[in-house]
């Protein structure tokens, strides 16, 4: 994992000086609350429905121990004792006082961390593979690239005052699970198919919110040398050319849309061709300096089957569900990454208490080389498991409500924090999500629905990824009351396809029955070894419309 | 004098403190943690009053964000919010009962 | 008003005009488009341009020579596209002064100065509200930065590859 060096730590400081003036400045009036907005913005503070609520960059979703450890005594110190992991890896607390955030971030930096640009109109987090460095089908480990955006994106003077969010992700697998066509630009690691020299495919203009829309390729190959004079030529277009008259039509997926991809390829390959790219791009010595973080632990050399393993699953059918679902195939023989859910049945996905926090931080260190990753999925990973040692982690799990066995399963549902906390939303999810959950508990019945996907949003904006969900949710206001509006068919990964509406929204208390009757449906109908996903591709969206206009018509 | 857009009374005035960031609602002399100690405007020019006091508020960077929300009386003529969002704002997460008003006023 | 450089205030010694014809010194600023359409220029007169929000940069390359200030408005803090206009002015081989000129908050000064701008001019409150010294302090605040291609020499990537150096060597 990556480490700050004088230079990293120096900044981050200096970041939280700078804050704590702004703060001095906002009291003593020397600015308005309408410039002061946009600056705790930057440093990831929101005023929600109660409180601040203060979110810290988990960057492309790597965490150590230490840090976890540093983000209990926060919890416990600062807020109320836990904390929610987002769909873009970073980690909110929802109880922050203004007051305390210059200190707060003063403990974050002690632990090479921070809430740059968490918020704002700017570039965000970096997002990337959670399995990165470890899956068996990737082409390169996207994080030294990730890290280098991180970096040159940081407090760039020219673009940190956007027309809107700018959200980057960078996926190096075969497949992606970095959901990079959701985002403003997406960067996938690809080999050439003549030289086979690695370089990147740009995408650009991805989106979810209130105008959906899938990126598109900006660049099939781009040189490697090249990656950040094309992402400054790229943000410079948006910065000039974006709309900035309406908040909806600011995103770049508008100006790609209204400008044509070609055209917008036309101008951002112009000013491409005007940077001087022996200053803007990164010296290659220094891309070396940061993948030289990221090289392969020590691992031993381990048989490809662990008996061990087995022999304890023959015991306990608990662990062996454990096993089929939140382990994730290694490229080292005898190794796996575990996935710990955050989704216990009837919780709040992505929340995690200090405790836990502390007992994850724990396993980490002991068993996972002292590493752990977030997904985009609300849950963590412990990328660099023996299998020998996945009974104990099973077990030590289970004491802290942890070892939930249902990673990809109906009940691994995404959901935003929703009007409980946030000050945006229009309808709760968080109780949507424990309704489903309770609702299809049975790990048996979770099992024969088998891999599915519930995603959740308490607003138009989808941070809940309701429209790539195989079933979306998005909560309304309908005169005066929650409402939701379900989709079927989104899919977040290689097969990249939004939701279609089923129909009109219903109350809260029909959302579970009515998931219930499409799910129905893929049982009813599906061909052996289908999943949802590919059930509903081959039928459409009929069957399963009407299965939910019997729900609806009693609901009207 | 061109009619002011408000909502339909009786009112209360809620608003954030800057510097904690907790949910507040104006009182005849100051500002309030506690929903039901919010100061009741059952006219236009109570209602009237309290925006000024919102405003004056804002001004002096005590509070951000004020605003008038319409409730209803309880039976102990105790205010409370018509529309679930601001009814959520004075109660806390509904799916936390432990944290929030709900827990610090038992509400 | 206030109008700063890296060094602190200044005198405005521009006098605005809508047309060049209006003006009674010769240190005229006015709109581009009124610049490039007046037969009023004489040789002895320096020309400050303040460009319009939708102007390309090309439209002004050819008179880069001609132009002492050219002035790039904010409509406000918040929109920050007037610093890539002054990184396309600086790229395409202007090199005369360059102000920015809106309701800026200090901590946008030194993102400004790297961006290719020499000076601010802060307009009504927001120049009331924000005294000098906020300003000045605003360029010390932050020491180090990760861009290469933003004015000085001594980026992050920069040191460290000076540091590598003075290693290996």
């Amino acid at each position: 994992m990556y480490r700050y060096d004088q230079f990293d730590e120096r900044l981050v400081r200096e970041r939280v000086a700078q804050f704590a003036s702004q703060v001095e400045r906002r009291i003593a009036g020397a600015l308005t609350e309408e410039e002061f907005l946009p600056l705790r913005l930057k440093n990831g503070l929101y005023l929600q429905l109660h409180s601040y609520m203060l979110r810290i960059a988990v960057p492309y979703g790597s965490l150590r121990a230490r840090q976890l450890r540093q983000l209990a005594r926060i919890a416990d110190e600062y807020d109320r004792g836990y904390g929610h992991f987002t769909t873009r890896t970073n980690l909110q607390f929802h109880w922050a006082k203004l007051k305390d955030v210059p200190t707060v971030l003063g403990l974050l930096a002690d632990v090479e961390m921070h809430c740059i640009q968490t918020s704002g109109n700017c570039v965000r987090n970096v997002t990337a593979d959670h399995f990165a460095g470890v899956a068996y089908d990737e082409i390169e480990d996207p994080r030294p690239v990730a890290e280098l955006i991180r970096q040159w994106s940081s407090l760039h003077p020219e673009f940190e005052w956007l027309g809107r969010k700018f959200k980057i992700a960078v996926a190096g697998a075969a497949h992606d699970r970095a959901v990079i066509k959701s985002h403003d630009l997406g960067v996938r690691i690809v080999r050439d198919g003549k030289t086979g020299e690695a370089g990147y495919e740009i995408l650009v203009g991805g989106g979810l919110g209130r105008t959906p829309m899938a990126g598109q390729t900006l660049r099939e190959f781009l040189p490697r040398e090249d990656l950040l004079a094309y992402i400054e030529a790229a943000l410079r277009v948006y910065n000039l050319d974006g709309r900035r008259d309406n908040k909806f039509k600011a995103r770049i997926k508008i100006l790609v849309h209204e400008t044509g991809i070609e055209a917008f390829r036309a101008e951002v390959e112009k000013e491409f061709a005007r940077i001087d790219k022996t200053k803007a791009n990164g010296d290659p010595a220094e891309l070396a300096r940061i993948a030289a973080y990221f090289t392969s632990p020590p691992y031993e050399s381990l048989p490809e089957v662990s008996r061990k393993l087995e022999e304890a699953q023959a015991k306990d059918v608990e662990l062996s569900r454990f096993v089929e679902h939140n382990l994730f195939r290694h490229k080292r023989k005898g190794y796996t990454a575990l996935t710990i859910s955050l989704k216990p049945i009837g919780g709040t996905p992505g929340d995690i208490s200090s405790d836990q926090m502390r007992a994850v931080a724990d396993l980490a260190e002991q068993y996972s080389f002292d590493e752990l990753r977030v997904s985009h999925a609300q849950n963590l990973i412990l990328p660099y498991v023996r299998l020998d040692d996945v009974p104990e982690i099973f077990a030590r799990l289970k004491a802290h409500d942890l070892a939930t066995p249902n990673v990809g399963l109906i009940t691994d549902i995404i959901s935003c924090p929703g009007l409980d906390y946030c000050a945006l939303a229009t309808a709760r999810s968080i109780p949507v999500a424990q309704a489903l959950s309770n609702r299809f508990a049975d790990p048996a019945k979770q099992a024969e629905i088998g891999e599915i996907s519930i995603k959740i949003s308490g607003c138009i904006n989808a941070c809940g990824h309701h429209h790539i969900g195989n079933i979306g949710i998005l909560g309304l206001e309908k005169k005066g009351a929650e409402s939701y509006q379900i989709t079927i068919g989104g899919d977040p990964g290689d097969d990249y396809a939004l939701g279609e509406l089923l129909g009109p929204g219903l109350p809260a208390e029909k959302v579970p029955e009515a998931v219930e009757r499409v799910v129905a449906v893929y049982l009813a109908e599906r061909q052996s070894g289908e999943t949802f996903i590919e059930t509903y591709r081959r039928l459409g969206l009929a069957p399963f419309k009407s299965a939910f206009k019997e729900i609806a018509d009693v609901a009207a | 004098m061109a009619a002011v857009k408000r909502p339909p009374l009786p009112v209360i005035l809620v608003a954030s403190d800057l510097l904690e960031g907790d949910v507040v609602f104006a009182t005849s002399n100051g500002w309030t943690r506690n929903p039901r100690e919010a100061l009741v405007a059952r006219d236009d020019g109570a209602a009237q009053a309290l925006e000024v006091l919102g405003a004056t508020a804002f001004l002096r960077a005590k509070v951000v964000g004020p605003y008038l929300v319409d409730v209803e009386l309880d039976a102990e003529g105790l205010p409370v919010p018509r529309h679930y969002r601001e009814i959520l704002r004075t109660l806390g997460p509904s799916v936390r009962p432990d944290v929030g008003k709900q827990a610090d006023f038992q509400i | 008003m206030l109008l700063l450089d890296r060094h602190g205030p200044r005198e405005d010694i521009w006098e605005r005009a809508e047309y060049i014809c209006q003006a009674e010194t010769n240190h005229i600023l006015a709109p581009f488009g009124a610049i490039v359409s007046s037969d009023a220029i004489t040789d002895d007169m320096k020309l400050g341009a303040l460009l319009e929000p939708d102007r390309a940069v090309e439209d002004v390359t050819p008179f880069f020579d001609r132009l002492d200030l050219i002035v790039i408005h904010f409509p406000s803090a918040a929109n920050g596209r007037g610093f890539s206009t002054a990184r396309q002015l600086r790229q395409a081989g202007y090199k005369g002064r360059l102000r920015a000129f809106g309701p800026l908050i200090s901590d946008q000064f030194p993102q400004a100065l790297a961006c290719g701008f020499d000076e601010v001019e802060i307009i009504g409150a927001a120049a009331a509200r924000q005294p000098v010294e906020h300003w000045m302090e605003a360029l010390k605040r932050i020491s180090v930065f990760y861009q290469r291609d933003y004015g000085s020499e001594d980026s992050i990537p920069d040191r460290r590859a000076a540091l590598a150096g003075a290693v290996d060597a």
